[in-house]
This record gives C-alpha cells, sequence and structure tokens, in this order.
C-alpha cells in the first residue's frame, strides 16, 4: 500500500493527513513535498495526522526528522497527530518520542500553537 | 532436526527491497511467529535489504543480493549478502547518542539489532553478510 497524503486547515494550523506506509521511496518522498510545499506557501503550524500510517521503516522515521527539522528551521512548529502503536514504539525505541511533540487529539493540538 | 532452505538472488532495486520485506513476511508467518514478530522480521529484512541494495551495492545493475532464510525447529536464520566494497562497521553511528538523535539516516542496524535475537555482520573486500537469528517462540538456544 503506498502513502497517501491530504491537507486541510484548522484555524491557521495546516493538518495533514497520512495513510499508509512512509518508507524509502514514494511514501518518503511524498511527505517530504508535502511539508516543503506547505513551508514556501508559508504554511508554518503544521500537524502529521499519522493515524493512518501503519508502516514506517529508518527511512520515514528520518524523514520525520527532517519534516521537524526543516519546519523549525523556518521559524515554523511541527507537531505529530495519533500514533499508531507500531509507530509510537519504533519513535520510543529510536529515543525520538521525547523530541516530536506528540498529541493524541485534534483540538488539542491545534490549540496547542496558541501558546 | 531438520532444516529448510531457500535463497533468492535479486537486483539492486528498490522492488528488491519490497519484496525481501514481503519474503521474510511470509516465511516467518509460516514458522509460526505471531504478528507483532513477523512485523519486527519483516522489517529487519528491509532494513537489511536497504543496506545492501543502497549501502552495499549503490544501486549498480552489475551486482547482486542474495537473500536467505533457514528455518530450524528453534530458529528462523536470514542472511542478506551483497557485493560491495564492505561496510566499515566503526563508521556505523550510535543512533541513540544525543549528537545522532536529529539525523536523517542510520538507524537501520539499530533496529535490526532491537527487532533479532542474534545479529551478525561480516563485511569484506567483496561485500557484507548480515546475518540475523529468530529464535522461535523466544526460545534460547545453546547449540
Amino acid at each position: 500500500m503506498t502513502m497517501k497524503s491530504s491537507t486541510r486547515q484548522v484555524n491557521g494550523v495546516t493538518i495533514v493527513d497520512l495513510s499508509g506506509r512512509i518508507t524509502l521511496g514514494e511514501g518518503s518522498v511524498i511527505l517530504r513535498d508535502t511539508v516543503r510545499d506547505l513551508l514556501s506557501k508559508g504554511h508554518k503550524k503544521i500537524v502529521l495526522n499519522l493515524g493512518d500510517v501503519n508502516y514506517i521503516d529508518s527511512s520515514g522515521i528520518g524523514e520525520l526528522v527532517s519534516a521537524f527539522t526543516t519546519t523549525k528551521n523556518q521559524s515554523g512548529e511541527l507537531k505529530l497527530l495519533n500514533l499508531t502503536k507500531k509507530v509510537h514504539d519504533l519513535l520510543q525505541i529510536t529515543k525520538l518520542y521525547t523530541v516530536f511533540d506528540i498529541k493524541d487529539d485534534e483540538a488539542a493540538a491545534v490549540k496547542a500553537f496558541d501558546k | 532436526m531438520c532444516a529448510e532452505r531457500v535463497s533468492y538472488t535479486l537486483d539492486s532495486t528498490l522492488e528488491t527491497v519490497n519484496s525481501a520485506e514481503e519474503t521474510a513476511g511470509r516465511l516467518a508467518a509460516e514458522a509460526g511467529f505471531d504478528d507483532e514478530e513477523v512485523m519486527k522480521i519483516a522489517m529487519a529484512v528491509r532494513e537489511a535489504a536497504v543496506n545492501a541494495v543502497l549501502h552495499g551495492n549503490a544501486y549498480d545493475p552489475g551486482k547482486k543480493v542474495t537473500l536467505a532464510f533457514e528455518r530450524t525447529k528453534r530458529d528462523l536464520v536470514i542472511t542478506v549478502r551483497d557485493q560491495g566494497k564492505g561496510l566499515d562497521l566503526s563508521r556505523v553511528p550510535d543512533p541513540l547518542a544525543p549528537e545522532n538523535l536529529m539525523k536523517t539516516s542510520g538507524r537501520g542496524i539499530f533496529l535490526i539489532r532491537s527487532f533479532m535475537d542474534v545479529v551478525e555482520i561480516h563485511p569484506s573486500q567483496t561485500g557484507t553478510e548480515l546475518r540475523m537469528i529468530k529464535h522461535v517462540h523466544g526460545q534460547a538456544v545453546n547449540s
């Protein structure tokens, strides 16, 4: 299953709904292009909704790190939403769970940008 | 003990990575591993195949990746071999070190070690062989 991505705006925050696999190749490229496109258009409050992402490999993890860093370097902010158990466990063992700002409620994630 | 062995010679392509992962998942399920262990084994093989295709063979169409599965009563033994220059283990970073935490690559071997019971890496001038073992039902093997 390849990855799909769609974006929507909620109170000035861009929610990126991702589904499928974030792996080496197409999945990683779609994520990279989506975040770059958003940043180039000035959308710097980004939430990656990973609720329907059922698989991620080391390349995908690297792409999440890249998205986080790229956004931060452009004075933006990127949060992760709705991690599946598999993705949660991967971020735990790679010690990235505490690096990312992770939410399990969309409204709370959007509101968190106001702080 | 009766052992079953199957091996594949594959091109250095992204399709090989996906194919290796799928094959590993299927064989692990047939060996009786539960869903979570099947996922871990398949992912470890995926990461090993990525290393072989990208870093070992560097997508060279003249170089192949050999993938072998051996199933014994106690273990699933998986070997992934490339025809590259040989992995320099001293240059494999610790992805958990604070200075490496935000790097965008370098987690593949760490994940393989996390998911498998035994991992051996044998680099040589004619390629790198990565051998990994998952014990059936978590048994400790003393042989």
